[in-house]
């Protein structure tokens, strides 16, 4: 693994050689992928569907293992983690294309959930959710059921729920996938605003060129190889 | 706060299935606590029955039950000229039949019985007990069921008898009994010159140690125990509380099965929940406490529940006429605490085996499948 120096950019992300499969090997869902993701950085994952996009995002945030290959994080090799909640608490948001939220709880309590479960300062919290749900524009929710919320307004409420515990680093699972167009380009640029304001690292898989294309970098993945890096 | 909302939306989420969980566990511990409190206050009348005016019970050593138990009249001539005894009583326990009463307890005892003294007596005096051998005084509830009063002849068993008295007591054994005088009850029984037991009021309580080393030494087929040591000792009474907890033990049992299969199917449909809880990173200690935390909550209410309506039972029987004196409504803390801790122990078990699958879940694997 590479040390950053203090002139060149940080790598926060880091995958070697990654292969992932599944059904005792029947099916090869990644071949040996490099990845990296620099601070800051916003990365969209692009790709047909089955090419191990998900696959990757799941490997990177430490919710999966690899087969072989090493995946670190923020300098740290996984499987060299004592504790890899810590990972899920405190260093990796995920956004996934179906909002997951918990449907008979409110939207506060639905965000709150990342800091019940790293044990947070309640008043912590709180100011944190404040903070957020005025950044996207769902503080006159707060205590409303998800049931009653829109689907653009769940997927912010799941962005605000994976940007709690402050993390440097979002995954994000096809997060527009559901949503209309509309929507989607609001909800896409929202998630760059967050990124860029909290400094966050964005890691996107995605299937829409045009929004792919907004971010610093784009991976193009197939049949589980990365077939192509450009920057824009 | 979210933690414990947490818990509480699976269960509202499912309101019949909670409720069903929560029925389980209230009746199983009704039942429980009805049948054990029952058994207590039986167990506690018949201990408060020898124990009537006196310290101690002497018996024949090893008998499974006092109604075989044989006490040579002697013993009690001797034993009642001991400078330590005040008094000593004997009584003889018998069992009879009437038209439609399969038992009643019959009781031959001297007329200078405390029995008889503390009774209130409604019909008759005890200056006319045993001055013949077919006179008999009824409990008042024994008088009730054979339709007796003051100077009927009553059948009991293969004999008739005059009705001299009726007494109310506060114990429900003695109220549904016939009292004999004791050579009448020795002949009928066909026990002549012996008792079941001898009724013992010492002096001094301090010589009770010594009243039972003499008890030893003099009468090698006979023992003497405080009250309480017997009523702790009686197989009888061992066999009656172990079948009571028994009994009351496999209803929480099936109480528990219903949590454990709520449980189950709670875990089963909230997987992807689950999974994104695990992603927002609770622990497995975490999604554990969430799973016991639910099925506490079930088994506690269920206890509460079952607490209230078992007392409301208990107060129904109590109020029936034919049950008077029998049911004893005075619910012991101790039972409501080994009833609370068994049915939470039952929930926990419950809930081990969907604790266990629920730690076991794997976001990703969860999350996969939409």
């Amino acid at each position: 693994m590479s040390t950053p120096t203090p002139s060149s950019p940080r790598i926060v992300l880091q995958a070697r050689n990654i292969h992932k499969s599944y059904d005792d090997g029947a099916i090869k869902v990644l071949r040996g992928v490099d990845f990296e993701a620099i601070e800051g950085n916003t990365v969209a994952l692009c790709g047909p569907s089955g090419c191990g996009k998900s696959t990757l995002l799941h490997l990177l945030g430490g919710l999966d293992q690899p087969d072989s290959g090493d995946i670190a994080v923020n300098g740290v090799e996984i499987n060299r983690r004592s504790n890899l909640l810590h990972l899920l608490r405190h260093e990796i948001g995920f956004v996934f294309q179906l909002h997951n939220l918990i449907p008979d709880l409110t939207l506060a309590e639905n965000c709150l959930i990342p800091t019940v479960a790293a044990g947070i300062d309640r008043q912590v919290a709180r100011d944190r959710l404040h903070q957020l749900t005025q950044r996207t524009g769902l503080s006159h929710r707060l205590n409303h059921r998800i049931q009653k919320l829109s689907g653009g307004e769940r997927q912010r409420t799941a962005l605000c729920r994976a940007l709690m515990n402050k993390p440097k680093i979002l995954l994000a699972d096809e997060p527009t996938g559901s949503l209309d167009e509309k929507t989607s380009a609001a909800v896409f640029e929202l998630l760059l605003e967050l990124a860029a304001t909290e400094g966050i690292t964005l890691v996107m898989a995605t299937h829409d060129r045009g929004l792919a294309q907004r971010c610093d970098r784009l991976v193009e993945m197939h049949d589980g190889r990365i077939r192509g890096i450009g920057a824009f | 706060m979210i933690f414990l909302k947490l818990i509480l939306t699976n269960l509202l989420r499912h309101r019949i299935r909670s409720f069903i969980s929560i029925a389980g566990i209230a009746f199983s511990v009704a039942a429980m606590l009805t049948i054990v409190t029952i058994l207590q206050g039986a167990v506690g009348m018949f201990s408060g029955l020898l124990s009537s005016d006196s310290e101690i019970i002497v018996f024949e050593r090893n008998v499974s039950d006092l109604f075989f138990s044989n006490v040579p009249a002697d013993a009690v001539q001797q034993i009642g000229a001991w400078q330590i005894v005040q008094h000593a009583d004997p009584v003889l326990f018998g069992i009879v039949s009437s038209l439609d009463h399969p038992i009643i307890t019959c009781f031959g005892i001297t007329p200078n019985d405390a029995r008889l003294r503390n009774a209130t007596w409604q019909q008759g005096t005890r200056a006319s007990f045993g001055q013949h051998d077919d006179d008999v005084v009824l409990g008042e509830r024994a008088a009730e069921f054979l339709s007796a009063h003051l100077g009927d002849h009553v059948a009991i068993g293969h004999g008739t008898f005059h009705v001299i008295g009726i007494i109310k007591t506060a114990n429900g054994f003695e109220d549904g009994g016939v009292f004999m005088p004791l050579a009448s009850a020795q002949a009928f029984f066909h026990k002549e010159n012996s008792s079941s037991v001898i009724t013992v009021k010492l002096r001094n309580k301090d010589d009770t140690a010594a009243f039972k080393t003499m008890v030893k030494g003099k009468f090698k087929t006979l023992i003497a125990l405080e009250d309480e040591e017997f009523t702790r000792s009686y197989s009888q009474f061992k066999i009656l509380k172990a079948t009571a907890w028994a009994v009351g033990g496999c209803g929480l049992l099936l109480g528990g099965l219903g949590v454990a299969n709520t449980m189950i199917m709670s875990v089963f449909t909230r997987i992807r929940e689950i999974a994104i809880l695990r992603v927002s990173g609770f622990s497995n200690a975490q999604i554990a406490r969430l799973i016991f935390g639910e099925s506490a909550v079930v088994s506690l209410l269920g206890a509460v529940v079952g607490l209230l309506i078992g007392t409301a039972f208990l107060f129904v029987l109590k109020s029936v006429p034919a049950l008077h004196g029998y049911v004893d409504v005075s619910i012991q803390p101790l039972i409501v605490l080994i009833v609370i801790v068994l049915s939470f122990l039952t929930g926990v078990a419950g809930a081990l085996y969907p604790a266990f699958y629920a730690m076991r879940i794997r976001a990703v694997e969860a999350l996969r499948f939409e």
